[in-house]
This record gives structure tokens, C-alpha cells and sequence, in this order.
């Protein structure tokens, strides 16, 4: 399992692939101010996703779907954050800001249950959707385990991050890596970034943000890594996210297991009411 | 005006304007005008699962009409080889008229239908949806010439072929659909997928049991009597297994209407078709009635359960957590 991570390529069929490419989101850094969400949209097209205020703190693009690739979270809890003075008395105060991305997940569960292959793994290690081969079936939806992925009502097809694939064909790092001003979205080679995590998480707790953890960096989670994985300040589901995801068609096997077994007691049963005698 | 806070709502000129606001004053008590705190365990209380795109006409429907026709072609082959010419015909032209409807509604859910056939170009065993693909792609056109042969009387020898041919296959059609919802993120259909097999097989052979005592004569009607009534015991014993195992994500099958008005109607026409209908060519056709009726709820319940268990984070987010806990707990043992 442990190699899982950069095996991902390899397991996809690529003979010589690149080094697996992934984001380090460290939420700890984040400012909210949604560059990333914005420079995703230019980039990739991606149309509007509904102009409505939700009250949710600053967050109006409520989450990931098939025209938010790029979703920044905004938390507001009476904590306090590390050592910080909030500046009201009797009032502690922290906003956590947090941009959510695809996981591009190691097991990807969207991948697997595409009936049509439009779904498939890059030479990088991502997950991408061709937009042409898509039939609009709407199966990866249910199948995301991070609520990631949805199919776009103008074209009917589904969509989600690609990473920026044609920026990573010629050397660019992804448009919202790129626009980040304060590094919180760090774009590079997968192992390297997890080092850096690592390090970084030493930090942040050194600097008493007790409650900080990595989520999705372990090859042995329930979705073998994450290509995208997070520094979060607070237990994942307070951000949306899924505690321990599992893929789901790691359950797979069994399920056919009993299908067939349901099926083969189907047709004893009609066999025996068949040929049973009487009436 | 001590628990005066620095954001004013109203112009009463008796206080203070916010220019003479008391900075910091907003943690002092007094009413908050914030929004309350979002619920610890979610982010505001939305789901953590985007949840199906599916319309519950078309994929409910889907999953009525192809346990209909799948075990309509095996209750159609049985009789056929028992002798039972008028039940065997019943079925085939029920069978293919429910595949019909199966594969408009498997194309009218799709968000671009004009490239259905984008689904032949592979077969993905990782995927139910392919899988299922094939299935009906190996079956609809035996049970079309089945019913074809049997209705124009022609190539009989072909037909017979086709017959058992569908009747073999029908049996995949009718419990794939289980692994195609179960293969999913949605907490109360992929916890319930050691069930939902037996479930779905129970229910599409009370479905077909119930058409044959609808369409055929009393003396010829006997097997499908028989079918639904282990069909409609099987279904609920799946049921009942599956809602206990589960644990907290079968609260919103527990909750489900229509899963428990299902059950009563299988149950209701099973054993009505075993009583009365045995005589009685009218009750005969209202227990059928009653049968196909309870297999239709039985397909809205379960997809209807399965929707709402993925617009609730709980259901999602605390059996995440309690498997975290357990494998915690289990680590710090050893």
C-alpha cells in the first residue's frame, strides 16, 4: 500500500509516466479572499454556479458541483486560534478558511464506475473528465465520496477539476496554485509536497494550533491518498469533508458476490414454483 | 445603554449613532447579531455527498421495470417448459414490454442521450452501470424475439432458444440494479449491499408473479402464485436483515412509507393470490394488482431512502467517525 501513491500512473498503464503532480492546500494561510475560485473560472470556463447570498458567512458558492471546481469554506467558531489575541475582550474568535478542491483520489471511485471511459487517469496521477466521450449517466456523482464531482445542466455532462491538465502539458502550474497570494495552495510534485506538509504541520503545532492535522495525505486511508490533500485546523467534517472516506467500489467484489447469489436464488425459486407439483 | 452593540439596526434618535460606538463593545452581552454557529460536526448543516442527479421516474422506474422484465422471462421460460402456454406467453410480451420502458427510462435519465451508445465502447467490470450495459444489451434482444416468435408464431425452434435464452439472462437484469444503486457513496444503499440483492430479487419476482395471475387464466397461473409468494417472503426478509444489520444508516429506510406500504402489498397479494385467487379469477387480478403496485413502492422507497440518507451529513459523517474511533481504539491496544 505504501507505494500506492506513485503508483497510481503506473497502475494506469502509463510506461514512463512523469512524476504524480499534486496540490498541498494549507488552509492555515488561507485569507478567503477566492482568487482561486475566480482564476479556476477564467481558465477553465467554467460557467456561473448560481448569484445567491446564503448568509454563510462569506461563503456563497456553497460547494463543490460541475460549475465550482475551486470552493472556498468559511468557518466562524467562538475558539481560539493558537496563541492569538482576538482583540475583543470575553471573545474568542476564529475564522477558518479553507479551499476545497478534487481529491484525485489514488482509488478513484468517479473513475471506476464510469461506464463509458470518459472518465480517466493522466499520465500525472489525476483524474480528468472528457467532456466528449461523457454520456451525462450521472453515475460518478453518487460515487464521489467527497461530493466533488456534478453533472452540468447546459451540457448535461459531468465535470470537476482537471487540475488544469493543459496547463500542466506545457509546464504551467494550475491557475488557482498559480493566483494563490499567500502560497496557500502549493502546486509541485507529490512526494515532495507531503514533505513539505510535514513540516509544516510540525510548525503549526509548535505554534499552538493543537487541533491541526494533515487529511488525505495517508496512502492507507479508505481512497489510497489523496493527489490533493489538505492542512486543516479542525476535524474534517467542520470543513464538509468526509471523516474517513472509502471508495466505494472497494466493496465491490462482494457486491457482485451477492448479486450473484441473488440471482441464482431467483431462478431456483422460479425452477421450484415451476415444477413443483399442484396448484 | 451598557449592552448597547456596535451594529445598529434601527434610527431611534434617543441612542447613540454608530460614530459613538464603544469599540469592542459587540462581546459585552446583550443580544448577538450574529448568525448562530454552524452545527460542530458539518458545515452548515449541508450534505457532504452531492447526492444523485437522478430523477426518481426514470431510475425508480428503471429499477421496477427491469426486475419486471428480467423475472418475467424466467417465469416465461418455466412455463413455457412446464407447459403452460398461456402463462408463458403473458410473461414474454409483459417481459419485453418492460425493457422497452426500462431502456426509454435508462435514456431519458441520461444528460446527453444521443451518445447512449458511448457505453459499448468498453466493458468495466469496476462499473455496475457497464456491467449492466451488457446484461440488457445480451438480453432485450432474446426477450424481444421471444416475444416476437410467440406472437407471430413463426421460427418456434428460435423462439424457444430466445426464450430460455432471456429467461437465464433475466435473472442479472433483475439483481445488478442492487450493486448498480449499492456501488455508490450513498450511505443507505451501500451499507445495504449484502441485502439489497435478495431485496431487489424478491421484489422483481413478486412483480412478475403478480403480472402472471394478472394476465393468465386461473389453471395455468399456479407457478406465479408460488413465485410471489416466495418473492414477496424473500423481500421482506431481506428487509428486515438489512435494517437491522445496518445500524444508523437504515434510519431513513426504517422511515420510509413507502418501503413498509411495499412490503404490505406484496405480502397483502401474495397471500391473496394464495387464498382467493386460487378460485377467483377477480381476486386473482387484484392480488396481482396489489403485487406489481407493492414492487413499484418498494423501488421509490429504496431510491427515495437512499436520497435523503445522502442530503443528511449525519449519515454520512458519524459512521465515518465511529470507524475512526473503533480503528483508533484498536491501534492504541496493540
Amino acid at each position: 500500500m505504501a507505494f500506492d501513491l506513485d503508483r497510481a500512473p503506473l497502475d494506469a498503464g502509463y510506461d514512463d509516466p512523469p512524476k504524480r503532480m499534486g496540490f498541498f492546500t494549507d488552509t492555515s494561510i488561507c485569507i478567503g479572499c477566492k482568487a482561486c475560485e475566480v482564476a479556476c473560472k477564467e481558465w477553465n470556463a467554467v460557467p456561473e454556479d448560481g448569484l445567491l447570498f446564503t448568509g454563510m458567512s462569506y461563503d456563497n458558492s456553497v460547494g463543490l458541483g460541475a460549475d465550482t471546481w475551486r470552493h472556498v469554506a468559511f468557518v466562524e467558531q467562538r475558539k481560539p486560534l493558537g496563541h492569538q489575541e482576538t482583540g475583543a475582550r470575553d471573545m474568542d474568535f476564529r475564522w477558518l478558511m479553507a479551499s476545497d478542491v478534487c481529491k484525485h483520489c489514488t482509488h478513484a471511485a468517479c473513475l471506476d464506475v464510469c461506464p463509458t471511459g470518459s472518465l480517466f487517469r493522466t499520465e500525472y496521477g489525476t483524474v480528468v473528465v472528457q467532456e466528449d466521450v461523457c454520456n451525462g449517466c450521472g453515475y460518478c456523482v453518487p460515487a464521489c465520496p467527497f461530493g466533488v464531482i456534478g453533472r452540468r445542466e447546459t451540457s448535461g455532462t459531468a465535470a470537476k477539476c482537471t487540475m488544469c491538465y493543459d496547463r500542466l502539458e506545457v509546464g504551467q502550474e494550475p491557475a488557482c496554485a498559480k493566483t494563490c497570494p499567500t502560497d496557500s495552495i502549493q502546486f509541485g510534485e507529490l512526494d515532495e509536497l507531503r514533505e513539505r506538509a510535514d513540516r509544516r504541520l510540525e510548525q503549526v503545532r509548535a505554534a499552538g494550533a493543537s487541533s491541526a492535522r494533515l487529511y488525505g495525505h495517508d496512502p492507507a486511508d479508505g481512497v489510497g491518498g489523496t493527489g490533493a490533500f489538505f492542512l486543516l485546523l479542525d476535524e474534517p467534517q467542520v470543513y464538509g469533508l468526509p471523516p474517513d472516506p472509502v471508495v466505494t467500489t472497494a466493496d465491490l467484489p462482494s457486491m457482485w458476490r451477492h448479486a450473484g447469489a441473488a440471482a441464482l436464488v431467483l431462478l431456483a425459486g422460479m425452477a421450484v414454483a415451476a415444477w413443483r407439483r399442484g396448484r | 445603554m451598557s449592552n448597547q452593540t456596535d451594529v445598529r439596526l434601527d434610527d431611534a434618535p434617543g441612542l447613540r449613532t454608530e460614530r459613538e460606538a464603544t469599540p469592542g463593545s459587540a462581546g459585552r452581552g446583550g443580544r448577538s447579531l450574529r448568525p448562530p454557529e454552524p452545527e460542530a460536526e458539518s458545515y452548515y448543516g449541508l450534505p457532504v455527498l452531492n447526492g444523485t442527479p437522478w430523477s426518481d421516474h426514470d431510475i425508480a422506474g428503471y429499477l421496477f421495470l427491469g426486475g419486471l422484465a428480467g423475472a418475467s422471462s424466467t417465469l416465461a421460460a418455466a412455463a413455457e417448459l412446464t407447459g403452460r402456454p398461456a402463462l408463458a406467453r403473458a410473461a414474454k410480451v409483459a417481459a419485453v414490454g418492460a425493457v422497452g420502458g426500462s431502456l426509454y427510462a435508462l435514456i431519458h435519465d441520461l444528460g446527453k442521450p444521443s451518445r447512449f451508445l458511448n457505453m459499448l465502447r468498453v466493458f468495466k467490470v469496476t462499473s455496475p452501470m457497464s456491467v449492466g450495459t451488457w446484461i440488457l444489451s445480451a438480453y432485450g434482444p432474446q426477450a424481444g424475439l421471444a416475444a416476437a416468435t410467440e406472437l407471430t408464431g413463426r421460427f418456434p425452434r428460435l423462439g424457444r432458444a430466445a426464450t430460455v435464452g432471456a429467461g437465464l439472462a433475466g435473472p442479472a437484469l433483475a439483481t445488478y440494479t442492487a450493486a448498480l444503486i449499492c456501488d455508490t457513496a450513498v450511505p443507505a444503499w451501500h451499507d445495504g449491499f449484502r441485502e439489497m440483492p435478495f431485496l431487489f430479487a424478491g421484489s422483481a419476482a413478486a412483480s412478475a408473479g403478480g403480472l402472471g395471475m394478472l394476465a393468465a387464466p386461473l389453471a395455468q397461473a399456479a407457478p406465479a402464485r408460488r413465485v410471489a409468494l416466495l418473492g414477496a417472503a424473500l423481500e421482506c426478509a431481506a428487509a428486515v436483515r438489512m435494517e437491522r444489520r445496518m445500524g444508523l444508516t437504515a434510519e431513513p429506510l426504517r422511515r420510509s412509507r413507502l418501503l413498509k406500504a411495499g412490503q404490505a402489498l406484496s405480502v397483502a397479494g401474495a397471500l391473496l393470490g394464495q387464498g382467493l385467487g386460487r378460485r377467483s379469477r377477480v381476486a386473482a387480478m387484484a392480488a396481482g394488482a396489489a403485487l406489481l403496485a407493492g414492487s413499484v413502492c418498494t423501488r421509490f422507497g429504496v431510491f427515495h431512502a437512499g436520497t435523503a440518507s445522502a442530503r443528511d451529513p449525519r449519515y454520512t459523517v458519524e459512521p465515518q467517525r465511529q470507524r475512526l474511533a473503533k480503528s483508533r481504539a484498536e491501534r492504541d491496544l496493540t
